[in-house]
């Protein structure tokens, strides 16, 4: 008698594919995330329910924590003319690689007299906790402070670069004292700027 | 598929040597596993990782007219001073004659959340006109801190009053702040 085979599936199946489109996928993703850089300032943002989320260009950030303001520039073309610009307002002058390291940070805070200082360092020293000691926010004198200067010569740069409005964020240490910003916010309407947006984390949970 | 041919040859005649054939086919599976992890966590960060913002603005600050005030009814309009010790207190009216007695809360859910909802209830009420709202006016003392003017931010995008600006404090309210020890 014939014996009737029946024919066994192996139930194995191949993942060669499978493991090429994931791979694929993964090596897409890791290409476009943006690398964190580390922040010379940390700071702990306050929570809220706001679901906004923050524009990529034309953007200046100002760092609050610690009574240290930090003064940051999103596109490296707008970094590097706003330094020519501070240089040419302040009387330093700024070499071609000195602009191009510059237009490398993602965010400073020292008097525009240490800023070569600051330059010439390496990353990692830069970022080390205590060794930049804020951008000067009081004006002297009749002169404006040095942040106000900043900020209006980034907001020219952008102008000039892009013919796009620069818009300020604040983003404060959650223990930061209220004068600090307040200080801060007075410096922006000094300016006539009356929106800005602040910087927030996600609040987890709907309290 | 993938696979090598690993058998050995086939040795002909001389009895039954044979080679043992591995097989090449390695699982794929803890691979595979991980690179979607991977993707997932990838997927995830680069959307989150972007900070929230919080646009807010500011009544404008002309030099040319620096004593222009903006008249609020006493009736709508609600003060809220931020002092010490994330506390917060608030009254309708103005300063010097306050329709409810100014009180003392707390930020969040059970504390000037409810109040201000109540408020913007009853002024809608008193007015009879949904275009006459609320007025909140948040005063921040300098003993308040950076968490409780987002805090109290928050709660205006939560509850949504008709205005809200953040005015400079004045010295009889720092005093209501002082004698209510929030400051």
């Amino acid at each position: 008698m014939p014996r009737v085979k029946i024919a066994r599936k192996s139930t194995v199946t191949d993942m060669t594919a499978m493991c090429d489109v994931a791979f694929l996928l993964l090596t897409f993703f890791i290409l476009t995330a943006t690398a964190r850089q580390p922040e010379a300032l940390p700071v702990d943002t306050p929570a809220s329910t706001v679901k906004v989320k923050l524009p990529d260009t034309d953007i200046a950030t100002v760092t609050v924590g610690q009574d240290k303001v930090f003064f940051g520039m999103t596109s490296q073309p707008v970094r590097a003319l706003t330094l020519q610009k501070m240089g040419e307002l302040y009387g330093i002058q700024f070499t071609q690689d000195e602009i191009h390291r510059f237009s490398l940070m993602e965010s400073f805070g020292v008097p525009i007299g240490n800023l070569k200082q600051i330059i010439a360092m390496k990353n990692d020293e830069r970022n080390k906790a205590g060794l930049q000691p804020g951008i000067p926010v009081d004006s002297v004198g009749v002169r404006p402070s040095q942040l106000y200067d900043w900020i209006k010569q980034s907001r020219y740069a952008t102008k000039e670069l892009n013919n796009q409005d620069m818009r300020l964020s604040i983003k404060g240490d959650a223990k930061e004292e209220y004068p600090a910003i307040k200080k801060l916010i007075d410096i922006l309407q000094s300016q006539s700027i009356n929106k800005f947006s602040l910087i927030t984390s996600l609040r987890g949970e709907e309290k | 598929m993938a696979e090598l041919d690993t058998s050995g040859g086939g040795k002909k005649g001389g009895g039954k040597v044979r080679s043992k054939k591995a097989s090449t086919r390695v699982d794929l599976t803890a691979m595979v596993d991980l690179a979607f992890l991977l993707i997932t966590f990838f997927m995830l960060t680069t959307t989150l990782a972007k900070p929230q913002a919080m646009d807010i603005a500011m009544p404008d600050k002309s030099k040319d007219q620096p004593d222009s005030h903006l008249e609020v009814a006493d009736n709508r309009s609600m003060t809220i001073l931020l002092g010490a010790g994330n506390r917060v207190e608030w009254y309708m009216g103005s300063v010097d004659n306050p329709l409810t007695p100014p009180q003392v809360d707390n930020f969040g859910k059970s504390g000037i959340r409810k109040a201000l909802l109540e408020k913007k209830k009853e002024v809608i009420a008193l007015t009879g006109d949904p275009a006459k709202g609320l007025i909140v006016l948040i005063k921040p003392s300098d003993k308040s801190n950076y968490r409780n003017l987002v805090d109290i931010l928050d709660e205006m995008a939560i509850i949504k009053p008709q205005t809200y600006a953040i005015v400079d404090i004045t010295d009889p309210e720092i005093s209501l702040l002082k004698r209510d020890k929030i400051y």
